[in-house]
């Protein structure tokens, strides 16, 4: 009996600790969830859908898995023309993010095209840097 | 007249509620019927004298911008259904036997004959063009009041007029050049063809954009429900948190006065605080109301982004006494509120006593997005979009997504 509430209690230590622990894993394996919570999440939403009629969905998009100059320079200088996709027309403009720094941009980039469906490589710092420098 | 109102008494008595309720809920003593299923991306929509229903697409379907819906044999369902004409948009309405629709940039109107073929779209004559089109809030809503007047929604094509839109760290341009040309209700004559955009007045301004517009002919006064702006946490995360970016700005409930300023983008409305609040693209620090004391407050406030997107004043008397004359808004739905749940999806009900809210709002119909709860808008089966009345008193609802038209009917 004794033993038993020893394991007991053991177990619940590892487990309150362990959940925590994985979480902040989880943030620092994937920097670019953070940004993209906090940069692209109200328009593009958590699943990356988008909203019908106003901003595109990010999940199997071409756009997204496709040329990354192209993908990069979405990103830092924005859209403002709409855009039709699949035969659905998206209104709003996407704003310019050029004060996310190049590892930022990387990451979120990389973090959309590795979510949401899609299997793309990664973005690196230095590929966002090139494009930035053009 | 007569005969054709005596004649659709006679078939609301006869109307069954669908055995699912059209996949809705309402208050009980109400049913739904499924008018037509897939219309496509519809607007706003109105039902004509004699019950024909006429509906705005957003997009073209088989190449056709309005849809005419008629009921021959009473069941309530659709049983002819034909498109017109080659525009998508918005506005709907009808006055002195003319079907009035508005694209993006025009309003047009058409002739109505009695009988399966009510319009001819070789015959549409252009009441208004040149209306100021971008391609953000393009709406342009069109509502008509009992003397001719025609108003005309046109939205700020803009979150919040910044110098550069949505855009962290770009202030708030001021004073707001696009408050010249849009971001207001204008008014023309709904009895003169071809009028441009500068035979119209600015009638009320401050109005970031009123798809929800309508003129009430009980209390002869004109009403909006503009969307409010949106972000306030992405563009001031030291201001607001995402649950307050949830709830605010409050979406507001005008009534409009001629050259009424409702404060968009400067001051939006604080519904906790029961305030017009200074904007903080305009300096505003989620407290201040400096600058905001002289903007018209609304007659009501609802939680942020709910987006509605039809208004309409019930004069029936096929519902309940406590209807008559009340509000029914459609709530579209948000994508603002992310990374909370969403909010709206559902249509709502204000009740009304000489010209101004009596009671507080109620949900009237929901069920629309097919689950308890939407995460993200593309999760939505359905949203409510645009509202109508029938001559009988039964009430119309359409739906952007799928094109679903309802019609809600009474039954006790
Ligand atoms: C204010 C809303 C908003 C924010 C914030 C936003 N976007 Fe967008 N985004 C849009 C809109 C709207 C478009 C389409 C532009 C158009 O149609 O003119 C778009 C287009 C895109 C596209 C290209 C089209 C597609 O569907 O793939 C990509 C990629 C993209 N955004 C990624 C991002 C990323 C990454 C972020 C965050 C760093 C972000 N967006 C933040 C609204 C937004």
């Amino acid at each position: 009996m004794k033993k038993h509430f020893f394991y007991i209690t053991i177990c619940c230590i590892l487990l309150t600790s362990a959940i925590p622990l994985s979480l902040a894993q989880q943030e620092q394996i994937d920097p670019g969830k953070s940004v993209y919570e906090k940069h692209c999440l109200s328009c593009h939403q958590a699943d990356g859908s988008g909203v019908p009629g106003m901003n595109p969905p990010l999940s199997k998009v071409s756009w997204v898995t496709g040329n990354k100059t192209k993908l990069i320079q979405t990103v830092l200088n924005g859209i403002s023309t709409p855009l039709e996709i699949d035969g659905e027309v998206y209104h709003n403009p996407m704003p310019s993010h050029d004060l996310l720094s190049n590892q930022q941009i990387a990451d979120v980039l990389t973090y959309i095209r590795s979510h949401f469906g899609n299997t793309a490589n990664a973005v690196t710092a230095a590929e966002v840097k090139k494009v930035r420098g053009k | 007249m007569l005969m054709m109102l005596s004649l659709h008494f006679a078939i609301a008595q006869t109307l069954h509620a669908d055995p699912d309720n059209g996949g809705l809920k309402t208050p009980a003593g109400f049913g739904v019927i499924v008018v037509t299923p897939t219309l496509g991306k519809a607007r706003h929509i109105v039902a004509a004298e004699d019950g024909t229903l006429f509906v705005k697409l957003r997009q073209l379907k088989d190449g056709k911008g309005i849809y005419m819906l008629r009921d021959e044999n009473g069941d309530g369902k659709a049983d002819q259904i034909k498109g017109y004409d080659n525009y998508g948009g918005t506005g709907i309405t009808v006055y002195n036997n003319y079907l009035y629709a508005s694209s993006d940039s025009s309003v047009y109107r058409y002739a109505i004959s009695p009988g399966k073929d009510p319009i001819n779209e070789k015959k549409r004559e252009v009441v208004i063009s040149g209306l100021p089109y971008r391609p953000v809030h393009e709406a342009k809503t069109i509502t008509i009041d009992d003397t001719g007047k025609l108003y005309v929604n046109i939205g700020a094509p803009s979150n919040a007029c910044q110098e550069t839109d949505r855009t962290q760290g770009s202030p708030g341009i001021n004073p707001c050049p696009l408050l010249e040309t849009f971001g207001g209700v204008w008014q023309f004559d709904a009895n003169k063809t071809n009028q441009k955009f500068t035979d119209g007045i600015r009638y009320s301004t401050g109005l970031r954009n009123c798809v929800a517009l309508e003129w009430d002919s009980h209390s002869q006064q004109l009403y909006a429900v503009p969307h409010g702006r949106d972000q306030l946490n992405t563009l001031f995360p030291n201001l607001y948190t995402d649950e307050q970016n949830a709830e605010l700005p409050s979406e507001e409930f005008f009534q409009l006065k001629k050259d009424g300023d409702y404060g968009w983008p400067y001051c939006y409305y604080d519904h906790f605080q029961h305030k017009k609040l200074l904007a903080p693209e305009y300096g505003g620090d989620s407290k201040t109301t400096t600058g905001c004391e002289n903007k018209e407050q609304p007659l009501m406030a609802f939680p942020g982004h709910w987006a509605p997107n039809d208004l309409l004043f019930y004069h029936g008397t096929l519902f309940p006494e406590k209807y008559k004359h009340g509000a029914f808004i459609a709530f579209h739905g948000s994508w603002n509120r992310a990374p909370l749940k969403q909010g709206g999806y559902f249509v709502a009900f204000v009740p009304f006593k000489d010209g101004k809210p009596s009671g507080d709002w109620e949900v009237f119909a929901e069920g629309f997005s097919g689950g308890p709860e939407i995460k993200s808008p593309k999760d939505a089966v359905h949203r409510p979009m645009g509202l109508a009345e029938g001559p009988d008193g039964s009430l119309y609802i359409t739906d952007s997504v799928k094109g679903t038209v309802w019609r809600i009917i009474y039954t006790k």
